[in-house]
């Protein structure tokens, strides 16, 4: 193993499935010349050359809906949101093209296409940059979506992602681009299911259910929770958002009899309430606590510091939660 | 001829000068990490809305993309309320909850600051298609990037002006760059100007470097808008000095290209027909540079000063009344 950036190991997942499928092109706003906004695609073009590596005018509708279109005679395409923000100018593709063509067609048409990009808040930038487009995209059949949340995951999920033959989503995170994190060596072929959540910490009291920026704030007061001798808490990432890796919910959730869920998105048909439908429809006996969800609050993101804190998950609203279904 | 509503060419270099060192002072309080987000400066594009805002009436509509301090600034929002929403703060012109890419002023017809590339663009459209279905004879004025002209949303709200004789200015800030991508890199037809054509909009290319020019053109084409409203296009050609955002090196332009824009700045340009012309002496653009100066650090001590929202804020604009259920 060695310790690279979640950046660093996006770019490996491109430059490797770029090398081993011709069909797999990348495309978007400065993904070429300017080597990504934020640098995920860095000497991407200098070794692919501008025909696989191809910048984009600022026509979002447009260059999602040719990735469509190039899926459906054959191309492999990953298609570059500057941020899922801006993907919102594309949602018809997105949504009502991608996901739609296997059943309009009666199954002659799957569409293998990778949209990706960085997705929910970042820092400050106000109601129309910092959406958490999660919870939309998850409302629609025929869509896939993972979160990861470390580098390892980021390369694994994006690579899967790339060689499936659907449509998915690989939301990234801003925030996560120089976080660092161990992964397998250059050689190793890493390949991460979609659907399988994982055990980031174990722990016996509470399991806290997470994804993509919720996780390392979910580890970060695990263990603030066990320094002050307090709780134990187990964390789980889920990594994929569909599919659900519901056996592993269930799993952590019949050992702690608590959940909280923290999610960046916001609250209402938010991903967290699909995740306390399912628990309690399968395992309702087993539970001690009601569940808890931790989510933005209900407002467009502010710009101002103190406010976006205010509207954000945080490391007290998940404690407060946690004590709450601990009953401490 | 010159619309009657003309404003005083020495007010209006005073103006530019304001924007820019308003700028200057932005761009250092960011590096300060005083302000958060994006931040995008319009350090070269003074003459631009300046010459708009000199030609046009205070009660036009006026509506941009993010790179809008300037636009704020030369309709009439005070600096104060431009830094303060920079800071974040509660007396900032958007209350500090719309930040450097969202201004907004209604007092002064600043229909903002908008942050997704094209999308105000049928805004204007509509705002356009106000003043005509209430019979008013005011004038939208549509600023958007040379980027924008490729996003979908621009041409459809082109094709309703077109289609529906909307009374609207369509001004592209044709900088040279979007981001990264120059022009020639994104956009098939290099004219930008001619896409008007496709939608039967009379398209003018003015030189953004030459506030007298921008004013002049501009003032006609308003002038014939309020007569009888049609709408039109505007080409401005500018230049940005710095780099995208506050985060951009620029390293995707040339030295050379940089200078030779800088060596055609608009301000030293009027003030240099000023002073030919008897209108400005070297005392008194000093003293309106000092002065501009001055603004610019007391807008700075302003904001640091200003309060920041209150935490209730936060659930008072959802919805009106404060409604959130
Ligand atoms: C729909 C959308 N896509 C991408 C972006 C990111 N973005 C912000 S500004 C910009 C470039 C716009 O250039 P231009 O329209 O020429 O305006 P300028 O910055 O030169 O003033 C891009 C790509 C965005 N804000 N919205
Ligand atoms: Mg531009």
């Amino acid at each position: 193993m060695r310790e690279i950036t979640y950046r660093q190991a996006l770019n490996e997942a491109l430059a490797e499935e770029l090398a081993r499928d011709p069909n797999v092109f990348l495309m978007g706003e400065e993904v070429a010349e300017y080597n990504g906004a934020y640098k995920v695609s860095q000497g991407l073009l200098e070794r692919f050359g501008p025909r696989r590596i191809i910048d984009t005018p600022i026509s979002e509708n447009g260059f999602a809906g040719m990735g469509v279109g190039a899926a459906m005679v054959g191309l492999r395409p990953i298609i570059e949101f500057m941020t899922f923000s801006f993907s919102l100018v594309a949602f018809d593709q997105v949504v009502n093209n991608a996901p739609n063509m296997l059943t309009m067609s009666g199954g002659q048409f799957n569409v293998p296409i990778t949209f990706r990009g960085p997705n929910g808040p970042a820092h400050q930038l106000g109601a129309t940059h910092s959406h958490a487009t999660e919870c939309l995209y998850a409302n629609i059949p025929g869509l896939k979506i993972c979160t990861p949340a470390t580098p390892r995951d980021a390369k694994g999920l994006l690579k899967t992602a790339i060689r499936d033959n659907n449509p998915v989503l690989v939301l990234e995170s801003e925030l996560l681009y120089s976080s660092k994190g161990l992964v397998e060596p250059e050689d190793f072929e890493l390949l991460i299911p979609l659907g399988q959540a994982e055990l980031k910490r174990e722990g016996s009291d509470v399991t806290i259910i997470c994804y993509a920026q919720t996780v390392p704030l979910a580890l970060a007061v695990a263990e603030r929770l066990e320094n002050e001798g307090e709780i134990s808490a187990e964390v789980l990432d889920l990594r994929s958002i569909k599919p659900l890796d519901l056996e592993a919910i269930l799993k952590s959730v019949s050992k702690t009899h608590r959940v909280v869920v923290v999610e960046q998105d916001r609250p209402f048909c938010g991903v967290g309430a699909e995740i306390c439908y399912r628990i309690q429809k399968e395992i309702f006996d087993l539970l001690d606590a009601p569940i808890m969800r931790v989510a933005q609050e209900e407002v467009p993101m502010p710009y101002n510091e103190r406010l976006e804190e205010a509207v954000l998950p945080s490391a007290e609203k998940l404690i407060a939660a946690v004590q709450e279904v601990c009953y401490t | 001829m010159q619309p009657p509503e003309q404003r005083d060419e020495v007010e209006m270099l005073s103006m530019m000068l304001l924007i820019r060192r308003f700028e200057e002072r932005a761009s250092q309080q960011y590096q300060a990490q005083k302000i958060g987000g994006f931040c995008h400066l319009y350090i070269g594009q003074e003459a631009v809305v300046c010459g708009a805002v000199a030609a046009a009436r205070p009660d036009d509509y006026l509506i941009t993309a993010y790179r809008d301090h300037a636009h704020a600034l030369a309709r009439g929002t005070s600096p104060n309320a431009c830094m303060a929403e920079l800071f974040g703060k509660a007396t900032g012109c958007s209350s500090g909850l719309g930040g450097s890419m969202h201004y907004f002023d209604k007092e002064h017809h600043m229909y903002g600051g908008h942050a997704i590339v094209g999308a105000h663009v049928p805004l204007a459209a509509g705002m356009a298609f106000a003043s005509k279905y209430r019979d008013e004879d005011r004038v939208t004025l549509c600023f958007f990037g040379d980027g924008a002209i490729n996003q979908g949303a621009v041409h459809e709200a082109m094709n309703l002006a077109g289609l529906y004789k909307l009374p609207i200015v369509f001004i592209c800030e044709n900088n040279l760059f979007a981001m990264g991508t120059s022009v020639e890199r994104s956009t098939s037809l290099k004219e930008i100007v001619e896409r008007a054509e496709g939608y039967d909009i009379p398209g003018t290319v003015i030189d953004g470097m030459n506030f007298r020019e921008v004013r002049d053109k501009l003032g006609e084409i308003i002038d014939s808008i309020r007569k009888d409203s049609h709408p039109a296009f505007a080409e401005i050609r500018t230049y940005r000095y710095r780099g995208h955002s506050m985060s951009d090196p620029a390293s995707y332009r040339t030295k050379e290209q940089l200078e030779k824009f800088r060596g055609d700045d608009p301000i030293t340009r009027l003030r240099a027909q000023l002073t030919r012309e008897g209108k400005l002496t070297n005392e008194q653009f000093d003293r309106m540079d000092k002065e501009a100066k001055e603004t610019a650090l007391a807008s700075v001590k302003f904001a640091e000063e200003s309060p920041e929202p209150p935490l209730e804020k936060l659930y008072d604009y959802t919805f009106v009344n404060g409604a959130n259920s």
